[in-house]
């Protein structure tokens, strides 16, 4: 039976559905990068995720529009994101305790919502794959690669999208220099609030969009607590990424390989405690933190309230 | 005068100033400012549960009802009070450092598993000595979450890593791990959970009473509660009257001074976290042997780790204080058993941690309203 892991079909089956269990984690993890690199701590993400899920969730069910369902989840992360920046920036709220309040609002008033709307469990069409056309008749690479959903690739793009955001333009610039010494930025006019609310609110639509990568365009239902750890995780994954989006995709592969190969592990009926594979990832972010503690810095402002002095 | 902050609003000749409070309030004021805190959460609540289509009224009726209506169920709000209780006073002594322990979930876990194993590994025959069996237990549960609490404050003391973010992992970890055993060796039948504990590894519940006091019958609340305000009282001992509490607070207060007085940081760091961990885990230990009777996943690794940290904050890090509030939110995940929609509880616990953590802006801070021209 381990033989079967190793055809071909069964490893391009783990490495497309490993590519495809990456969207999730890296939307939350590089909207968490930007809220990171300004100096915030979100650690709300997974509560933000949940009511994004079942936002688009339910707004695809009931008007038969995805596109709304997405817009709805990236409006709900906003607001998420706004009641957390004002927490965070205007009432200087410790941030690691702050965000495990937002995840249990998340998490209740999702599950609320849910009974409320919909009551029982139901499922949508989601995205559709899209055909590349050449790129998806590569044999292997195609199947791999290229016969994802829209989401899925839009999750690729942002990787080098925040890379540019954050290294190549001023604005990058000043979340940077705000996350790394507010004093200093503030002194030459960045205004920390604005930029802290900004990167909050693009880190909670960014979450929310991967709530709604899993509702309507990888499980295609919703369910309380359908996340279980998932923003959690991608909230380790900009530290596994040493604040870095490259870092970040590096995280978000491995832990949705991992993932990947489980299930097909309990698919083939494979007798390997899936246990042991599932408590990995964790083991190992720990152990990339340690490894890399002495080289990658955190932004030195992190988790710090910034408090004007006159 | 103090100087102003920020301006925030300026109206028809007044002016709303926020300035930092130069000296501590007055004692009655935190405590109004948290009750205050949790009028507002629940007004917010109830705009939301009534926005969700419930009538926001009745639910909290029915919270009441539900956890305080007779001795049954206060009883019952007590056994869920009793993990909480632990788990809160795990937090309470790592946050009273500064030390953002998010793991009081996988240690209470841990711990779950440490007095389960001296059950079903077995590490003592069936039929131990019921006293002999439950400190045997009790002991295993709190080893285990001392050394799930030692991984992380290692880290941290030697490395640096963030404590929250090792504490989140491990609470995974603790997970997968029980898994492991639940579905492998200690599965029953293929179940995915531990046969049943014998008698003799049940923490002694009221109801085994009843022959002697009839009123007692059908009454749940076991000797966790002990366990918990024994451990409280302790803690509060050691917090506030000893000389490491005294080295705890003020590395919490000021690590800078402390470090000047020459206390060891590194270590204080390794045996918080240990210390938080074995409260934690003698939560599990609790769980496991005065309710579940048996290791299973979904009982014990219900959240009580998370809404640790909520009664932790909202009792102000005070252990005696974390007894009473314990009982309030034990009201709270009782009641949600049998509310409709279920997830009002959690949702609500969320809004009053956020509003509790914003309203301590205002123990920080002063709101002064003045004239626009009484400007100096």
């Amino acid at each position: 039976m381990i033989s079967d892991l190793f055809s071909v079909t069964v490893l391009i089956g783990i490495l497309a559905s490993g590519i495809r269990l990456a969207t999730p984690y890296l939307y939350a993890a590089i909207g968490e990068t930007f809220s990171q690199k300004s100096g915030v701590l979100n650690l709300g993400v997974e509560g933000q995720m949940l009511l994004g899920a079942f936002a688009a969730f339910y707004v695809a069910l009931s008007t038969g529009s995805l596109w709304l369902g997405m817009l709805t989840a990236m409006i709900v992360g906003a607001l998420m994101g706004l009641a957390m920046a004002y927490v965070t920036v205007n009432l200087h709220a410790q941030q690691g305790i702050s965000g495990i309040g937002f995840y249990l609002f998340g998490l209740g008033m999702s599950d609320l919502l849910f009974q409320k709307l919909m009551g029982n469990v139901e499922t949508v069409k989601g995205f559709p794959k899209i055909y590349i056309p050449g790129l998806s008749d590569i044999p292997g690479i195609g199947e791999i690669f290229f016969s994802q959903n829209i989401l899925v690739y839009g999750a690729y793009l942002l990787v080098p999208l925040a890379w540019f955001v954050l290294n190549k333009t001023t604005l990058g610039l000043k979340i940077r220099s705000v996350g790394e010494n507010p004093d200093a930025a503030d002194s030459l006019g960045v205004s920390v609030a604005r930029i802290r609310y900004f990167t909050i609110i693009l880190g909670g639509v960014l979450s929310g969009i991967a709530g709604a990568s899993l509702s309507i365009a990888l499980l295609n239902v919703f369910q309380q607590n359908m996340t279980s750890g998932l923003g959690f995780i991608a909230v380790a994954l900009v530290y596994f990424g040493g604040w870095r989006p490259v870092g970040v995709l590096g995280g978000a592969l491995l832990f949705s390989l991992i993932n990947s190969l489980q299930l097909w592990i309990q698919v083939l009926g494979i007798p390997i405690p899936s246990d042991i594979a599932v408590m990995m990832p964790y083991v190992l972010t720990i152990l990339v933190l340690v490894a890399t503690v002495s080289r990658v810095r955190s932004p030195s402002a992190l988790s710090k309230p910034f408090e004007r002095e006159n | 005068m103090a100087e102003s902050t920020s301006v925030q609003k300026k109206r028809a000749g007044f002016k709303i100033r926020v300035e930092p409070r130069l000296e501590e309030p007055a004692a009655w004021y935190p405590l109004a400012v948290s009750l205050g805190a949790i009028v507002v959460a629940l007004i917010l609540g109830g705009i939301l549960i009534s926005f969700a289509g419930g009538d926001p009224l009745k639910s909290y009726q029915h919270i009441a009802k539900a956890s305080f209506g007779d001795t049954g169920v206060l009883s019952d709000t007590i056994v869920k009070a009793t993990p909480i209780l632990l788990a809160a006073l795990a937090c309470s002594v790592a946050f009273r450092m500064k030390l953002w322990n998010i793991g009081a979930e996988g240690q209470f876990i841990m711990g779950a598993f440490g007095a389960s194993a001296v059950v079903l590994a077995p590490l003592l025959a069936e039929d131990t000595p019921r006293w002999l069996f439950l400190t045997v237990m009790v002991l295993a549960a709190m080893a285990a979450g001392a050394i799930w609490g030692f991984i992380p404050g290692y880290l941290k003391a030697k490395f640096n890593v963030n404590e929250i973010i090792s504490t989140l992992m491990m609470n995974y970890i603790a997970i997968a791990w029980i898994n492991f055993w639940i579905f492998g060796v200690w599965s029953e039948g293929g179940f995915q959970m531990s046969p049943k504990f014998p008698n003799n590894a049940w923490l002694p519940r009221l109801l085994e009473y009843a022959k002697e006091y009839p009123a007692l019958r059908g009454l749940t609340t076991h000797a966790g509660l002990l366990l918990g305000i024994v451990a409280a009282i302790i803690l509060w001992i050691i917090v506030y009257r000893s000389r490491w509490g005294y080295e705890i607070r003020l590395i919490g207060d000021n690590p800078q001074a402390a470090k000047y007085a020459g206390i060891n940081i590194t270590s204080n760091v390794i045996y918080v976290m240990m210390l938080s961990g074995a409260l934690a885990g003698l939560g599990g230990m609790s769980e496991v042997s005065g309710v579940v009777h048996r290791l299973q996943t979904a009982p014990i690794a219900a959240g009580y780790g998370f809404t640790g940290i909520i009664v932790a904050w909202l009792a102000k890090l005070n252990p005696l204080v974390i007894i009473v509030v314990s009982v309030l939110f034990g009201a709270l995940i009782l009641a949600g058993r049998e509310i409709q929609p279920s997830g009002v509880p959690k949702m609500i616990q969320g809004i009053i941690l956020v509003s509790l953590i914003a309203s301590d802006f205002l123990l920080r801070y002063r709101i002064r309203i003045v004239r626009a021209d009484a400007e100096e």
